[in-house]
């Protein structure tokens, strides 16, 4: 590998590359392969005023209750094994987010359509329903074809910078996945300017094969700018076969969040310090499997 | 036979029953029950149903035998395909069909935020949907829905010829009746009731009027054979009498 082409960097450097008011989409679904560790530096920065387009999850959950999302792109905030994110819920309940609700398949199109370099990709979907209502910037396009079909005209999802978190990467940004879903990711980093890829583990380009087949190399390198080494990056989300759901520490999360005073007792015990900090808290947490402390 | 099989066992038939006739095309449970109830369907009456591990997996009869991959790229690819009878929940529910799962009361500023429209709105449009719903109340069964996800027969027909071209509404099973759209204006009516339950209770529990026909029949026993594969294969840790407790 040139050494150019080494794009290994921290965590804080790659997030020093988001701005203010920049559109930030996150991979991963719901609770699963988020790349939390990103996410936690992004906490750590003074950048607001985000646009986030995300499968949403507790990355949805942590930004919101950090005040740095303005708006969220997105069809749903689920803890999976918890079915509403509770920072999200108390947001939207507040009427403190912006939200741009778009069904699941049209936020895929989306995302296509901008991988594609494309305006818009006609849908089956959001015709009748209060998508369209919630939505009144959304258009629909008729097909020039015999059929004439009204379909809607899905906008291209282009982003500023994608954070993802695979299972392996090498140096230059190729990742692979070792999970049974690859979920969006590869679409999230082709749609973006940037993206930054964290991972359990850098390795030797030498060692994907055997790892897995061909169709686990998801993300190529030409679409990735940053590669970061994040051991248990997507804690509490899961990471399989790394690891999987923390569900004590996710269940712990979401009953600190449903009450100011826990959430912000939970905030200084897990979010205060760096990754080595959060990694040493969470580790006490598993040793004393309680919360909270008192 | 009768008085031994419990109203989540009748639920579990219920269900199963909805992916009579489908061949080989996913099915795609939400809940306890239905996912009980299209495992039943595919190791009885419906053997070339194709069903997930909740997950990524197509599974087999044996749920511990993949035998194909369906991520969520590939999922959602198949929904538009429409090979996929979907049953979905819904916290709110109207006599049209229109469903709400996104949020309770004024969207910009909601009473109470649920799941947000997920897939509703796509997968009404494209593969049969059905909804299943465990506590027939009015709170669910409401005069109108404060967020349309899953597009109702007036929606779809307003929205036009691309909304209704693959629109197809199945049946509604609650613990207490099947309900379909089998009317004149294909809204709401009682297809049949569970063993032990009246007109009048579902009447009463429907936030809307609903049509009862006097001779409307009763949900159908299950059989030895499906009471067995209910309790002692599919579901032995009993998890279906906690979604529905008699």
């Amino acid at each position: 590998m040139s050494p150019g082409l080494d794009k290994r960097m921290s965590a804080a450097e790659a997030v020093g590359r988001i701005e203010s008011g920049m559109t930030v989409g996150i991979g991963g679904w719901g609770s699963r392969r988020k790349p939390m560790a990103l996410v936690r530096a992004l906490l750590r920065t003074d950048v607001t005023d985000l646009t986030v387009v995300s499968f949403g999850g507790p990355d949805v959950g942590l930004l919101t209750a950090a005040g740095k999302i303005r708006k969220l792109v997105t069809a749903f905030a689920t803890l999976d094994s918890i079915p509403l994110e509770p920072h999200f819920r108390a947001a939207r309940e507040r009427g403190a987010l912006e939200l741009v609700e778009l069904d699941e398949a049209m936020v895929m199109w989306g995302l296509t359509a901008a991988v594609h370099r494309l305006p818009f990709l006609p849908v089956r979907a959001g015709l009748g329903s209060d998508v369209m209502t919630v939505n009144p910037g959304l258009r629909t396009v008729r097909s020039p074809y015999e059929d004439g079909e009204e379909l809607v005209a899905v906008p291209a999802l282009r982003l500023d910078v994608a954070l993802v978190h695979l299972n392996r990467a090498d140096a230059a940004g190729n990742g692979q996945y070792l999970g049974p879903d690859p979920y969006f990711d590869d679409l999230f980093c082709e749609a973006a300017g940037h993206a930054y890829l964290s991972c359990e583990r850098v390795v030797d380009t030498t060692e994907f094969a055997a790892a897995g087949g061909p169709g686990t190399l998801l993300v190529s390198r030409h679409s990735v700018a940053g590669v970061i080494e994040a051991p248990h990056g997507a804690h509490f989300t899961s990471c399989v076969p790394d690891y999987g759901r923390d569900e004590a520490f996710q269940s712990a999360y979401a009953k600190a969040a449903a009450d100011p005073g826990a959430w912000r007792e939970f905030a200084a015990r897990f979010l205060s310090g760096d990754e080595d900090a959060y990694r040493a808290a969470v580790a006490e947490f598993g040793r004393e499997g309680r919360w909270p402390l008192r | 036979m009768a008085a031994q099989v419990s109203r989540a066992e009748y639920c579990v038939v219920a269900c199963a029953e909805a992916w009579r006739g489908d061949g080989e095309i996913l099915a795609a449970p939400m809940g306890v029950v239905p996912r009980i109830g299209a495992r039943l369907a595919g190791l009885t009456f419906e053997p070339g149903l194709l069903l997930t591990d909740g997950e990524a997996m197509l599974v087999g009869d044996d749920p511990e035998v993949v035998e194909g991959w369906l991520p969520y790229r590939r999922h959602l690819a198949l929904v538009a395909g429409g090979k996929r009878h979907v049953m979905m929940g819904a916290s709110q529910l109207d006599r049209h069909g229109n469903q709400n799962i996104s949020c309770v009361g004024d969207w910009k500023r909601p009473r109470r935020q649920l799941l947000g429209v997920r897939g509703a709105p796509v997968n009404t449009l494209n593969n049969p949907t059905s909804y299943w719903v465990p506590r027939h109340s009015r709170r669910v069964f409401v005069e109108r829905v404060d967020m349309v996800c899953g597009v109702g027969h007036d929606r779809a027909a307003a929205a036009g010829p691309s909304a209704t071209r693959f629109h197809e509404l199945r049946r509604v099973v609650t613990d207490l009746a099947v309900l379909d759209f089998a009317t004149p204006d294909r809204t709401l009516r009682v297809h049949s009731l569970h063993p032990g339950v009246t007109a009048g209770q579902v009447r009463e529990a429907t936030g809307f009027p609903l049509t009862v026909a006097d001779d409307v029949p009763r949900t159908r026993e299950p059989s030895a054979a499906e009471l067995r594969l209910i309790r002692e294969v599919i579901d032995p840790e009993g998890l279906r009498e906690r979604e529905v407790p008699s």
